[in-house]
């Protein structure tokens, strides 16, 4: 071993993290994982001699977009991530190694780092046809997915195919394909939707772990909450318009090329929770709505199944305007329901009696 | 046993069988598995799609303006092509003209999609099939630098930059977790490159991996996102507004002069970098000329990259189109998606169910229903192959043929009919390239051939790029800012039963999706794509599909370790999310399913 290298253990301290606050990182780590004590010591050891975190990123059904948009993080780098931050033990769109010698891998991290690797999942397992609408090593995925879920630290679950199911779900969904806490049941599984999430969002989770030395505060749907508790709607720069009743009628029509909200034109930012109008896409350069089309809600929760993505959103049932997806939860269950359509009527209504000049047709 | 294949191979899979499974670096699930002779040449490839997902089930029913979204998740990696193919067939099925400014920004879009996908293969998914990444170690950085500057004015060159570099990754490879590059074949025979050139070609791998996320970024500005950007049927979302009220919210000058940045950016990067390195790496391997498959024989490419808008003959399509049959290149046959007789898809080795297995369909009278068995004569159980058996069914890829006949899609493809049609700016450059490495015309069918024409046509599109968005620029000051037709946005104003079909050059070779629309909704939908062509497994008649066939007869240094095959089946930069979705409406029983 280098002697310059530096442990998880060093960098969460420099980070200012206290040796109190790691043991009790590791003691929750291994009893989430039904080990004792002794366990969390030789976690709490790992971590202090172990230079970088191992991640094993599986793949079952999906189309490789998280990856895609992982390496496109700008901050931190994904080389520097890869390099510096964490041991990316397996991952089959990236690494060198193929067949058996790949496939050994998985057995080596099982073994030597019981316990203290995190399982980061694209796509989902497929239940039917015993499981072999998605065949690795000659295997059904949801078995293997399984067996290395068994002995994680913990698990994420990236975008909209690990999270939800996204679009090889969508109806009637005939490969049967599940979100993987269908078949991961006693683990943290933090879930990073979206197709795919935003690459920096995706880094900012990981590096929250390896920074921090814990696992980020998650919504009762199990999404990071500094990511994923607002809506696109509440932060947009074109709400002013929404506030003003200005909409775009028609595609490339004079509002348009004004910049005005798309809600007309189905935009679904006001039903979903994600950061695209805060930290934007590829290094903060735009996001959908900025360039022209409506958000299609891709975080969401059976987003494909929601009507055409063109649907304004009259029949959608919709809460408060600003709230955090917790409290809209538990507005829910008090049944203190508005419409969408009943918060663009009122909004209007008050520019109109303020002497606008436009109506929510 | 001995059998000799009606597009000329002979097949013997007597000697010892070798299994890939899963074969990384590629998007999706592929297992491959050879025999190989007492010599450890291969005799017997077997090519297997091991994921389905239903996709074009899905599809029907909905409506046909939200097909591009559901076709683009088909794959991340060639991401928006799906989707531009999409609108492109639910365009010429409903009888939508674009505006050309929509035409040249979906160009744009295309072609950077082209140079992203081509680097990151390049040096992400392809390179360390030649590039041994331990041996980097232990090169001289002054020799290095020398090397780098002989073969490039790039400007991070120097002794103190590659020394940087080596320290980082020795600094890497002694915390002794490797990540990504454990268990690789490091120290393997077939890798023939020099130290030097090793950590030159790693150097660049990082840099790729820091710049390919600023090419993305014009599938941001005219998308809002990437991978996975936003299209329209009729046109492209984006509006246009360079000098009025509002502009900060459209398309502005600001925007396009970032784009104009970027593609600069990729001119320099292609030019200096991946061209280079391409033409170094390659003088190492050109003995290496095994893989040529199909290439030498049958290739096809479909055409993309429309000059004028709504124009799809081969005189508007920048990308060369037509089919190459049996190595005949004097003669390139015309093609049309529509007629019945000429794409057809087979299931006689496919896990799919025909009425009648000896036969084709056309892509809008396919018929996909899933039957997954193992043969006979595989080894192991139904949830545990150890070994397939390719008399049989054994791939969740159809077998595309046209006009029966197997054929090689993708850049080599492209780049051998334009070469044929003596288009000068595909023959130009490939006699060059060949020139300067000493080789011959016939050198191109090979996988450094598929290889290097992928650089070549990397090269092409960053100069289509600056050609397009200066066509955008003399556009808008024209005071054309049309960016989309809604005349017939509304379903009301279809006609009731419709149907069409799209097609493009994806990265990895020709794609079409064929749609029918009944009464506003879709009827059905097929999308036959690159790694259906080049993956598929046997058909009725025997012939083996593109990837099988370049596997052939190459010698293994080391059976274990068959870095060979992985070479090979890379240079074709597999997908196979997309080449496995495939299911058309009749497959309705599989609707109702059964949860464990």
């Amino acid at each position: 071993m280098g002697a310059a290298v530096e442990t998880f253990y060093d960098v969460i301290r420099r980070q200012g993290i206290t040796r109190r606050s790691f043991v009790k990182f590791c003691n929750l780590t291994a009893a989430s994982l039904g080990l004792g004590p002794v366990a969390a010591t030789e976690m709490a050891h790992a971590l202090e001699t172990k230079p970088r975190i191992p991640v094993i990123w599986m793949h079952g059904l999906e189309c490789t977009c998280c990856s895609e948009s992982f390496i496109r993080s700008a901050h931190p780098l994904v080389k520097d991530v890869v390099l510096s931050m964490i041991s990316l033990d397996y991952d089959d769109t990236i690494m060198a190694a193929a067949g058996h010698q790949a496939e050994a891998i998985l057995e080596e991290t099982r073994q030597k780092y019981k316990g203290q690797y995190i399982l980061a999942v694209e796509g989902n397992p497929p239940l039917n046809e015993d499981g072999m609408f998605c065949i690795d090593g000659g295997r059904p995925f949801v078995e293997k997915l399984k067996e290395m879920a068994a002995d994680a630290m913990a698990v994420i679950a990236w975008g909209a195919c690990a999270s939800w199911g996204c679009v090889q779900a969508a109806k009637p969904n005939p490969t049967q394909a599940v979100p993987i806490d269908k078949v991961i049941k006693d683990k943290p599984i933090i879930k990073v939707p979206g197709c795919p999430p935003i690459a920096e969002v995706m880094t900012g989770v990981v590096t929250y772990v390896t920074t921090f030395g814990k696992l980020p505060t998650l919504d009762r749907q199990g999404r990071p909450e500094m990511f994923y508790s607002q809506r696109i709607h509440d932060k947009c720069y074109r709400r002013p318009h929404f506030d003003a009743g200005q909409f775009v009628e028609a595609w490339d029509d004079e509002s348009a090329r004004k910049g005005y909200c798309l809600y007309k034109m189905g935009c679904k930012g006001p039903t979903t929770y994600n950061a695209c109008s805060t930290v934007r896409w590829n290094g903060g350069v735009s996001f959908p709505i900025q360039s022209g089309h409506g958000c299609i809600g891709c975080s969401e929760e059976g987003f494909w199944d929601k009507g055409s993505f063109y649907d304004r959103l009259t029949t959608i049932r919709q809460f408060g305007v600003e709230a955090t997806a917790d409290q809209i939860g538990m507005a829910a269950a008090g049944a203190v329901v508005a419409g969408v359509a009943v918060h663009t009527a009122a909004t209007v209504v008050k520019r109109l009696t303020s002497g606008s000049h436009k109506s929510d047709s | 046993m001995g059998i000799q294949t009606p597009n000329g191979f002979n097949l013997d899979n007597s000697g010892q069988r070798i299994v890939v499974d899963p074969v990384t670096r590629i998007e999706g699930h592929l297992r491959v598995e050879v025999n190989v002779d007492s010599s450890n040449v291969i005799r017997n490839a077997v090519s297997t799609g091991t994921m389905w997902r239903g996709i074009e089930v899905i599809l029907k029913g909905r409506d046909p303006r939200d097909a591009w979204a559901f076709t683009e998740r088909i794959c991340g990696v060639c991401t928006g092509t799906h989707a531009l193919t999409s609108v492109r067939a639910v365009e010429n099925a409903l009888g939508i003209m674009i505006p050309e400014n929509a035409n040249t920004i979906r160009n744009i879009m295309q072609l950077t999609l082209q140079v992203h996908d081509h680097i990151v293969h390049f040096y992400h998914l392809h390179a360390l099939d030649w590039v041994d990444v331990v041996s980097a170690l232990s090169a001289d950085p002054k020799a290095t630098s020398q090397l780098a500057q002989s073969i490039s004015d790039w400007p991070l060159s120097s002794p103190g930059y590659f020394k940087d570099l080596q320290n980082r990754l020795k600094k890497f490879v002694e915390s002794g977790q490797l990540g990504p590059f454990k268990n690789g074949y490091w120290g393997h025979a077939a890798y023939k490159l020099p130290p030097e050139a090793n950590l030159m070609a790693v150097a660049h791998y990082l840099e790729a991996l820091d710049f390919q996320k600023e090419i993305v970024k014009i599938h941001t500005i005219y998308g809002g996102k990437n991978p996975h950007p936003n299209w329209l049927v009729g046109g492209v979302p984006c509006a246009i507004n360079v000098d009025g009220i509002g502009a900060v919210g459209a398309v502005n000058m600001e925007r396009l002069n970032l784009v104009s940045s970027i593609i600069d950016q990729m001119i320099a990067f292609t030019e200096q970098v991946y061209l280079p390195d391409l033409k170094a790496i390659g003088s190492f391997y050109k003995d290496w000329l095994y893989g040529g498959g199909l290439s030498g024989k049958s290739v096809m490419s479909y055409g993309d990259i429309p000059e004028h808008a709504n124009d799809y003959t081969d005189a508007s399509l920048k990308m060369p189109r037509g089919v190459i049959l049996n190595g005949n290149l004097s003669e390139i046959f015309p093609i049309d998606l529509t007629a019945p007789d000429e794409v057809q898809e087979f299931v006689t080795h496919s896990w799919y169910k025909y009425p009648d297995e000896t036969k084709g369909l056309h892509p809008w009278d396919g018929v996909t229903e899933p039957n997954f068995v193992l043969g006979p004569n595989a080894k192991g159980t139904k949830t545990n192959i150890e070994a397939l058996d390719e008399a049989a069914k054994y791939s969740f890829i159809k077998s595309p043929r046209w006009k029966g006949n197997a054929v090689e899609v993708g850049p080599l493809a492209r780049y051998i009919i334009g070469y044929a049609q003596g288009k000068p700016e595909f023959k130009e450059p490939a006699d060059k390239l060949l020139t300067d490495l000493g080789l011959p015309v016939t050198a191109l069918f090979s996988t450094l051939g598929r290889t290097a024409a992928r650089a070549l046509e990397c090269q092409w599109a960053v100069h289509q790029l600056r050609y397009f968005q200066d066509k955008l620029m003399a556009s808008i000051a024209a005071g054309d800012l049309n960016t989309a037709n809604t005349t017939k946005w509304k379903p009301e104003t279809w006609d009731k039963e419709v149907k069409g079909v799209g097609f493009t050059e994806a990265p990895r070779g020709a794609l079409a999706h064929w749609v029918k629309i009944k009464d506003g909704k879709i009827d059905n939908y097929q999308c036959v794509v690159p790694t259906t062509w080049n993956g598929s497994p046997r058909d009725a008649a025997g012939n083996i599909g593109a990837f099988e066939a370049a596997l052939m007869d190459t010698p293994l240094a080391d059976p274990e370790k068959p870095l060979e095959v992985l070479r090979t089946l890379h240079s074709f930069d597999p997908c196979l999310a997309c080449s496995t979705h495939v299911m058309s409406p009749d497959g309705q029983d599989m609707a109702t399913v059964t949860v464990r």
